[in-house]
């Protein structure tokens, strides 16, 4: 627990910096910061309302963040959650409407599972490139996800089209029967829960399980991996499955939750959202699922921000885009030795000890022996 | 077809590779540059909208179009170095910055640009090629972008720098072995940050050929992911900057099929054709990467990872 707390501490410590910046960009467009700051928290958690909003919101996230965290486990960097998603909401879509399904609970859980498959086969599609092929899996996956939208969208405003949507190109609407409800006749959907509970069934899985771990052996030093005998093919193309499935369930989720047909609103940007939820949770399944709501929270306290305050609605893009940048960055204080740089300070600062060493002058011979050993070279 | 039909299809698909492969020649040269470094910056996009916002009020603001361009360099530059800063730190990731900064980028934009929506700011000059034929359509699809020559100017210098000077070569050994460099006694980061805010200068054009040229006006939908696809771009010429020039024209001119065609009356499979750029891409590739190996061109430090 008292880990958790202190791995707590940074991100906790950049947001602050960021709604301190966010703030003085508002007070340039003279607006009182502090009004901005009330307004956020009340529209991201400040009644029932706002907490619909934000959870709404969040459980997307959760599952495309999944899609990154899972495969970068294995030692992947995939980028393309946005593909898998709105392949998984077509998949959805376009089952619902070719099959006469039950429409019942049964119905809801086969379109689930078809975007679930949609997902995991355009993202292990990436990993096969990668393992088969030698393509690097960022590119790859970034590429794919242009085409999945391309296809998305040539489907849906061809073959799949429902005649009747006239402005807005859509597939038919869901039927009733098979739409995912809200939770107690509330806004928050049941995608929440599966969104939590895939959370934790990927953190139990990585931590607790024998494929779980090989994944991370792989992921960690993918040459002792090999010289143990591990399937690292093998592995690598699981954890893209299990990510891409993720994904396509997010996409099937968001169609039968919120938008009841597939068409361009899908196509909102949270798979790109997940990667930085994924990175800040660095990487593990269970922070996932907090960092997910405080950025449903951002989403859902933009249109109160211009609502009420009159501000462009990007400033919540701008507040993220802060946020981000910020936590990114602080991840490079976290092994930072707080105690010896306070004694170099305070060392430095007696005049009698500083004068052997001209700081940015003078070299320690063992940092250059460390800057030219291979081994601990970045990148 | 007629031969008028396919006088107009054939003028659309070369205007479009002109008109929309502009900004995408400026953000492969851009990130052709940083990726020699040994980098990759995802955030070319929240650059390329930032330039875009910043060239377009420069220019409403002081009434010439070169002073927009001026402009949109200058803001390019400084985001681009602000991820060259950041990723030079221990422990940061250089795709989840360029993502980060992607935001940041698009939300600064828009933030600070929604009052220029309205107005309209004053044009970049075009270059009139097509003066020799009668056809309209001709005349109008050769209409080139005046940054244009300046676009493929900077890609013939950087391949004649990245062979003859001191400057290229040192870019070229920080993207091939960061080690060699440090052993020589130059700082990997210092040379990398440089590419980095150089890369996003030369992007920063192209943010001003989108609201300064085509489409000439700024919005929130300016850009469609041009930033983020010169990653591609870059693989797909190779890393050269000669064949960059070659890239963008092809994705352009990939890009124009689609209106190319509805403006003959074919409205079939419009997106189909906007993907067809990316498919060729993964299929060069396929063709061109094997198992264990690395395609020739690459940069060595982006490779080994």
């Amino acid at each position: 627990m008292r880990n958790a707390l202190k791995e707590a501490l940074l991100p906790t410590a950049a947001i602050a910096a960021a709604l301190l910046l966010f703030g003085l960009f508002v007070w340039f467009a003279g607006v009182s910061p502090l009004q901005v700051w009330l307004l956020l928290f009340k529209g991201a958690f400040g009644d029932w309302y706002s907490w619909q909003n934000t959870l709404q919101r969040a459980a997307p996230l959760m599952l495309t963040a999944l899609c990154v965290a899972i495969p970068a486990r294995a030692g992947l960097v995939v980028i393309g959650g946005e593909g898998a998603l709105v392949l998984g909401g077509l998949a959805c879509a376009a089952l619902a409407q070719s099959l006469p399904l039950p429409a019942n609970i049964a119905g809801t859980a086969l379109i689930c599972l078809a975007g679930a498959i949609a997902g995991a086969l355009w993202i292990s599609l990436a990993g096969w490139l990668r393992q088969y092929r030698g393509i690097n899996e960022t590119i790859s996956s970034l590429l794919l996800a242009y085409v999945a939208i391309g296809l998305f969208k040539h489907l849906v405003e061809g073959p799949l089209r429902d005649p009747a949507s006239l402005n807005k190109p859509s597939t038919y609407t869901l039927a009733e029967g098979l739409q995912i409800s809200g939770i107690g006749g509330s806004d928050v959907h049941w995608g929440l829960v599966l969104g939590v509970l895939a959370c934790i069934a990927a953190s139990v899985w990585l931590r607790w399980t024998p494929s779980g771990f090989s994944v991370r052996v792989v992921g960690g030093n993918l040459r002792a991996a090999q010289l143990v005998g591990l399937p690292a093919t093998k592995l690598i193309l699981l954890a893209c499955v299990l990510g891409g499935a993720c994904a396509g369930l997010a996409g099937a989720v968001e169609v039968a939750a919120v938008h009841t047909s597939a068409n361009a609103s899908l196509i909102a940007g949270y798979g790109y959202a997940g990667i930085l939820v994924a990175f800040i949770a660095r990487q593990q399944p269970l922070a996932v699922i907090p960092v997910a709501i405080l950025f449903g929270g951002f989403g859902a306290a933009g249109s109160l921000l211009q609502r009420r305050l009159g501000l462009p609605d990007a400033s919540v893009l701008l507040l993220q885009g802060i946020a981000f940048v910020l936590i990114l960055a602080s991840e490079a204080l976290r092994d930072l030795d707080w105690k010896a740089l306070w004694m170099k300070l305070a060392k430095n600062a007696d005049p009698r000890s500083s004068s052997s060493v001209i700081a940015g002058l003078t070299r320690n011979p063992a940092a250059v022996a460390a800057d030219l050993d291979p081994g601990s070279s970045p990148g | 077809m007629t031969s008028d039909q396919a006088l107009i299809f054939a003028s659309g698909i070369v205007g479009g590779a002109l008109r929309v492969g502009a900004p995408f020649l400026f953000v492969s040269l851009g990130e052709c540059l940083t990726e020699k470094s040994g980098r990759i910056n995802l955030g070319l996009e929240g650059v390329l909208v930032l330039s875009a916002m910043a060239s377009f009020g420069a220019s409403y603001l002081s009434g010439s179009p070169w002073i927009g361009a001026l402009a949109g360099c200058a803001a390019g530059a400084l985001l681009a170095s602000l991820h060259g800063v950041l990723c030079s730190l221990p422990r940061v990731n250089d795709v989840a910055t360029g993502i980060a900064l992607m935001l940041l980028g698009m939300g600064l934009a828009f933030y600070l640009g929604k009052p220029l929506i309205q107005p309209q700011a004053p044009q970049l000059p075009a270059i009139a090629l097509g003066n020799w034929s009668d056809s309209a359509a001709v005349r109008s699809a050769l209409q080139v972008n005046a940054l244009v020559p300046i676009g493929l100017v900077i890609a013939g210098v950087m391949a004649w720098a990245f062979a003859n000077t001191r400057a290229g070569l040192l870019v070229r050994m920080a993207g091939d072995s960061a080690n060699a460099t440090r052993a020589l006694g130059y700082s990997v980061s210092g040379i990398r940050i440089a590419a980095t805010a150089a890369g996003g200068m030369i992007a920063g054009l192209g943010g001003a050929s989108l609201t300064l040229f085509y489409p000439g006006s700024w919005n929130e939908g300016v850009s469609s992911g041009q930033g983020l696809i010169a990653v591609a771009l870059v693989i797909f010429a190779r890393w050269s900057p000669l064949r960059c020039v070659v890239a963008a024209l092809r994705f352009g001119g990939a890009g124009a099929i689609g209106p190319a065609l509805q403006s003959i009356g074919i409205g079939w499979g419009y997106h189909l054709f906007n993907i067809v750029p990316y498919v060729l891409t993964l299929l060069i590739l396929v063709i061109t990467c094997r198992p264990g190996g690395v395609i020739a061109g690459s940069p060595g430090e982006l490779s080994a990872r």
